[in-house]
């Protein structure tokens, strides 16, 4: 039996699995997937920001667009910090393909003219 | 004088969806005035995902948030002023804002809605013990500097609080390469939200310590040195012997945001434990014609709360605008009771144009609890509630008709089950 905190909104259930992948506590179907999740390979989502290099003083923020694995935290935000754009930025604009192989991209979050 | 059917002060996730709602149910003459250089407010520097779930039913940055916002202000040509601060209110709505373009400005506002945010506790405020030295910031300032400016605030740190922003700092400021020493809370439970304890702490192995609190902050030559904590006992005295020493160059505080409410002291708005102003079931204050909504009414965690809750300003004010608004009709209140720290809104003015939600937080974390809502001995409502921490703002929707024929004081309370 193991228990986890679901992280996926903020009402934070308190997740119990049995040996059998019994997910219990969960008050919507997204905890369950959470929960078989973060017990097989357990993925996060990354947010950072970036330097504009035409603009003095101007960070742009990033995300990646899908959870990357969660032992690859450290070494995606190393990716992140070697990243400068140029504006205008567009939400949704990726800034960095599949991001060490992980089918994640890094893109853009904020709109800069 | 120019006049200006409604005035929106601030354009955070409030401000702008208050005058959003307001130009769709029919208001055409709107100004918003900020007094930073964009758009957005606090969301700026909320780059972490986990806003917009129930709103846009996707989870978003807080930048992504606010931009669906602002295309809806363009969308629908609402004017607004940047790098306007207003500085003054009068209670028959005259509002004065400065900027380097217009100068002084008074305008004649016929509504107007408060949306101008909240400010964060800082170490004067909690009187943090031991000496005044540079390394101890707030985490909204600590935030600001590293999302908005780039800057690291330090690389050993140590936070007090164990509110969202901290969590959320914490987690920033370790995936930035910093060591975050550990968090500490004063009262025995988490002041944040479970899911930013599990990622923002135990994801990265940062230690949480509850009821426990700064006793001495140690600077040499005028930068943090050092930094001891202590246990508190039940009445949250330091308990002597507990100590424990981390030496880190920062100190951050992450302990209460409060209503920015300082526009409603010009005009005597009373105010209620929320430190927000008193309001009825339309957002409107005391002050015939002035709403307000968000952060400066009382702090929320969730931002799409903020958004409805403004909707519901805006439409007030439309509703005021179109005299549809009765300020003369009876006023019923609308009190805490048993377990309840606060209960919004604090009155309701009688034959309600549409149904009411009614907000509270509990004092400390419950579980099994019957909320009453009561009039009297007439029970308005009863609902069971499982759990409910005081991090999370209750919300318990009253149908209208529920309404009619209430007189007496309305009183929200918890009783076990
Ligand atoms: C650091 C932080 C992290 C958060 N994390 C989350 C999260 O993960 N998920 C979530 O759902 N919610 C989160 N929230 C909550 C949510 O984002 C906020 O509650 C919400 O954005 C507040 O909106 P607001 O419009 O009330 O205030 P603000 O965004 O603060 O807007 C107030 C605006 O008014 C302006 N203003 C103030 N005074 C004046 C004046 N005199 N004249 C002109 N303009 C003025 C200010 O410049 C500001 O732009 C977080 C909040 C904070 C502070
Ligand atoms: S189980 Fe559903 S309701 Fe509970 S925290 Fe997870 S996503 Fe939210």
């Amino acid at each position: 039996m193991k228990e986890l905190t679901c992280i996926v909104c903020p009402r934070g259930c308190r997740l119990k699995v049995d040996d059998n992948m019994e997910v219990t506590g969960n008050t919507c179907p997204r905890g369950k997937i959470y929960a078989i999740n973060e017990l097989t390979h357990p993925t996060r989502t990354i947010t950072s920001s970036v330097r504009v290099s035409n603009r003095p003083y101007t960070l742009v923020s990033v995300k990646t667009d899908k959870p990357v694995p969660k032992d690859k935290m450290f070494e995606v935000m190393k990716e992140i910090d070697k990243i400068s754009v140029e504006a205008p930025t567009r939400i949704g604009q990726i800034v960095l393909a599949n991001v060490l192989g992980t089918d994640s991209n890094v893109v853009i979050t904020k709109d800069i003219d | 004088m120019k006049t200006v059917d409604l005035v929106v002060i601030g354009s955070g996730a409030a401000g702008m969806a208050a005058a959003v709602e307001a130009k769709k149910n029919g208001v055409d003459d709107i100004l918003i005035l900020e007094k930073e250089e964009r758009l957005g407010g606090i969301l700026n520097q909320c780059i972490h995902n986990g806003f917009g779930l129930t709103e846009f039913k996707e989870e978003l940055t807080g930048p992504e948030y606010l931009q669906r916002f602002v295309d809806q202000v363009k969308e629908l040509k609402i004017p607004y002023k940047l790098n306007s601060q207003v500085i003054d209110l009068s209670k028959d709505k005259v509002v004065t804002y400065s900027n380097k373009e217009d100068g002084l400005v008074k305008i004649q506002a016929k509504a107007i809605v408060m949306a101008t945010g909240c400010y964060e506790r800082n170490a004067g405020a909690i009187m943090l013990p031991g000496d005044r030295c540079s390394g101890v910031i707030t985490a909204g300032t600590a935030q600001r500097y590293l999302n908005i400016n780039g800057l690291m605030v330090g690389k050993r740190i140590v936070i007090l609080g164990s509110g969202d922003i901290g969590l959320i700092m914490a987690r920033r400021l370790t995936l930035e390469g910093a060591k975050v020493l550990c968090v500490s809370e004063l009262m025995p439970y988490s002041a944040g939200l479970n899911r930013n304890i599990q990622q923002c702490l135990i994801d990265f192995n940062i230690p949480l310590y509850l009821s426990r609190t700064v006793s001495k902050v140690v600077g040499k030559n005028g930068r943090l040195e050092k930094v001891i904590l202590s246990a508190v006992d039940d009445k949250l005295q330091i308990i002597p012997g507990t100590e424990m020493e981390f030496e880190c160059d920062t100190l951050i505080l992450s302990v209460g945001l409060i209503p920015y409410i300082s526009l409603l002291n010009y005009i005597d708005c009373p105010t209620s434990s929320t430190r927000g102003a008193v309001v009825n079931q339309y957002m409107e204050t005391m002050v015939d014609g002035i709403f307000t909504a968000g952060n400066c009414l009382h702090v929320h965690d969730v931002v799409d709360f903020v958004s409805d809750e403004a909707r519901l300003a805006g439409r007030s004010a439309a509703l005021y605008l179109q005299n549809k608004i009765n300020n003369s009709e009876n006023k019923i209140n609308i009190k805490p009771g048993n377990g309840l720290s606060y209960v919004l809104p604090q009155f309701i003015l009688e034959n309600s144009l549409e149904d009411i939600v009614i907000k509270f937080r509990v004092r400390r974390p419950v579980q099994d609890q019957i909320v009453w809502i009561k009039s009297g001995e007439t029970v308005i409502m009863k609902q069971i509630k499982p759990v409910m921490i005081p991090s999370e703002m209750v919300m318990i929707k009253i149908a209208k008709d529920k309404l009619v024929g209430i007189k007496e004081d309305i009183v929200v309370s918890l009783e076990d089950r």
